[in-house]
């Protein structure tokens, strides 16, 4: 399955946009682990905004800053949001809600709940009606979502953005599946080279038995193992330097995902 | 898009485990649903529960993995010679070339709900043993359905929602077109959990009677689960008779409340549109629209309304909601087997429960089943964050 790549967004600990973190993926400048503060975009209207969680806002301005160096209209941009847990915040609290006496669940709590909450905010703030899909493949998110929106590429000739994100738990659920850091990943795809286009992708599974590609960085390779959204990383750093590069992600317990990444 | 065929199909609800109780309990016009005494929950509701009696606990190598959810889709998965079909299947083209695309909205969130109850009293900490990967995270669905059938081909969990289990067919479709899979797996599990019941509570969306799609007394929603499966394949060009096939998909977003549906249902209108288009075909191919119909007074009449609006009262309409209840994230798959069902059985099923029709709605809407054999079904689902996936359902000619 072969797909070109127009546009790349990128928000996390020390990673505050595509145009500053590129020379960090490259090695240009080192990488240092700031926390990274997420504000509502300005593009949902300011009663959404309010509603909105962290998971939300993540999501919204990763997709953001890849539509930032895109020429593509995003109201009819196809969409594909992937994450392993969504909005673990509200997750807890409402199982907290409901193993006390008052059993009061906040209606804004769950309807921010559903796995497809970005999705539903992303659409709002963009007036868009295009067609969006939310996926879930545990610690393989990102490359089940790289998947699906290449097919989507492909068999329907549309460009697609596809925005992976995930973020912490709160304790006690932390302990059962911690997650490093908070960080968000989107590339914007299309079917055809284009005149936006910097880079074609070659993307095939494979059965298991080979090791997935590491980052060197110690701090990126604690990201990529301890977030779903870090598997992208190795990825990310192929789009960022000027080489044609071959690298795999992990992709369910027996697979892999194989890309080739030429810069075009 | 090409054809898909569903070589085979199954569906466990509150309605019956297995197509033939299904087929039986449509065509009497009975009801799965009862006054909810489900686990704790003190609510004045109505909910179709599948009995706790018939699930099964997981056990053996998959015993991890136990919770309601996957008790449910072990249930589903083990009637109408499912497994076998998907057996059969894997000797066509191997393990790896067959997909898995399920859908959820809550997974085993239920599993977790009640593991809060049982915290340490001082660290805080969950029982020993709680297994997230395996019951609460969305994949532990879609991991328990490729052991349960022997598969490791691509797989991934839908969840947008109402529309989880419809949005699979398009995932399929297109991964199947893109060469990354010959066949897929397709289906969706939603079991009952308090998250669900206090929370659709709090937006004061629950009936306190059974629910009553397109009702003019209607009130609000009837929760359910259940858990659905249906095996797809590239169409073959002579299909043996009675063969019902996945004929187009469309899918949109509504851009306008979390919660609430567009008032005049233009998402939903153009996810039929694209439906239709996606296989070639226009509004007067459609003899049956199953309805996404849940009951509340917003969503009956902006789907009656986006409904009317593309076909007028030419094909025949229902919400099948009031025998099964809104199973939420299963809800696309059940009532995708309920319009398989009905195109190679020869009936449309009627809407138990509605009595009264709103005179302010306009669709043809069937209250009681019919003898009338569609050719051509449309399935709508309709779900939070305005998440829009439409199917259109044919005989292979």
């Amino acid at each position: 399955m072969r797909v070109f790549v127009e546009s790349v967004g990128l928000l996390g600990p020390g990673l505050v946009g595509w145009p500053d973190s590129r020379p960090v993926l490259v090695g240009i400048v080192p990488y240092l682990a700031r926390e990274l503060v997420l504000v509502a975009p300005d593009v949902l209207p300011v009663v959404e905004r309010r509603r909105t969680g962290l998971p939300v806002k993540l999501a919204l301005n990763t997709g953001l800053d890849a539509l930032a160096r895109s020429g593509r209209r995003p109201d009819t941009l196809a969409s594909v949001f992937t994450s392993s847990g969504a909005d673990g915040t509200v997750n807890h609290q409402i199982c907290e809600t409901l193993a006390s006496a008052q059993r009061d669940v906040s209606p804004t709590r769950f309807h921010n709940s559903v796995h497809n909450a970005p999705a539903g905010y992303w659409s709002i703030a963009l007036r868009s009606r295009a067609r969006s899909t939310s996926l879930c493949c545990f610690d393989w998110s990102f490359a089940a979502g790289l998947l699906e929106a290449g097919a989507y590429c492909v068999s329907e000739g549309e460009p697609v953005l596809l925005i992976s994100y995930d973020l912490p738990y709160p304790e006690p659920m932390h302990a059962v599946r911690p997650i490093t850091g908070t960080l968000g990943a989107a590339l914007l795809l299309a079917p055809s080279a284009t005149t936006d286009s910097f880079a074609m992708l070659d993307v095939q599974t494979d059965r298991g038995g080979r090791a997935a590609t590491h980052m060197v960085d110690p701090g990126l390779e604690a990201l990529r193992v301890g977030n779903p959204t870090g598997r992208a990383l190795p990825l990310l750093q192929a789009l960022a330097g000027p080489n044609a590069t071959t690298l795999v992600l992990d992709y369910l317990h027996d697979s892999v995902v194989t890309l080739m990444v030429s810069p075009c | 898009m090409k054809p898909l065929t569903l070589s085979a199909f199954t569906l466990t609800s509150s309605l019956g485990v297995g197509l033939r109780a299904h087929l039986d309990a449509l065509r009497a016009g009975h009801s799965g649903l009862t006054r909810c005494a489900f686990e704790s929950a003190q609510i004045d509701t109505w909910i179709g529960q599948v009995p706790d009696e018939r699930l099964a606990p997981v056990t053996g190598t998959g015993a991890g993995s136990d919770c309601r959810n996957n008790r449910l889709a072990q249930l589903a998965l083990a009637q109408d010679g499912f497994q076998g079909a998907v057996a059969r299947a894997r000797e066509r083209y191997a393990a790896q070339r067959i997909g898995v695309f399920i859908g959820t909205s809550t997974s085993g969130l239920l599993h977790t709900e009640l593991a809060y109850r049982h915290r340490d009293v001082r660290t805080g900490a969950l029982p020993e043993g709680f297994n997230y990967a395996e019951t609460h995270n969305c994949f532990s669905l879609g991991r328990f359905v490729q052991a349960q059938l022997g598969l490791n081909g691509p797989a991934v969990v839908v969840s947008t929602a109402c529309s989880s289990s419809a949005k699979v067919f398009g995932s399929a479709a297109r991964m199947i077109a893109a060469g990354l899979c010959d066949a897929a797996v397709v289906g969706g599990t939603d079991s009952l959990c308090l998250t669900t019941l206090y929370g659709f509570a709090s937006l004061e969306l629950l009936s306190k009677t059974p629910c009553r799609p397109f009702d003019s007394e209607r009130n609000g929603i009837s929760i359910g689960e259940g858990a659905g499966f249906a095996l797809l394949e590239l169409a073959r060009p002579q299909e043996p008779r009675g063969t019902v096939q996945l004929l187009g998909v469309g899918e949109s977003s509504d851009a306008h409340h979390m919660s609430a549906p567009h008032p005049e249902g233009a998402g939903a209108r153009a996810a039929m549109q694209q439906a239709l288009s996606s296989a070639g075909m226009t509004a007067c191919d459609v003899d049956y629209v199953n309805l996404h119909g849940t009951a509340t007074r917003s969503n009956d009449a902006a789907e009656d309304k986006a409904v009317y609006d593309l076909f007028g009262t030419n094909p025949a309409c229902s919400s099948t909601k009031g025998a099964t209840g809104h199973l939420l994230g299963a809800s696309g798959i059940a009532e995708a087997v309920i319009c398989a069902l009905a195109l190679r059985e020869q009936f449309m099923p009627g809407s138990p429960h509605t009595q009264l029709l709103d005179p302010n709605l306009r669709v043809r809407y069937l209250l009681n089943t019919g003898a009338q054999a569609p050719r051509r079904v449309m399935s709508n689902s309709f779900g939070f964050g305005g998440s829009n996936c439409v199917l259109l359902f044919g005989l292979a000619h």
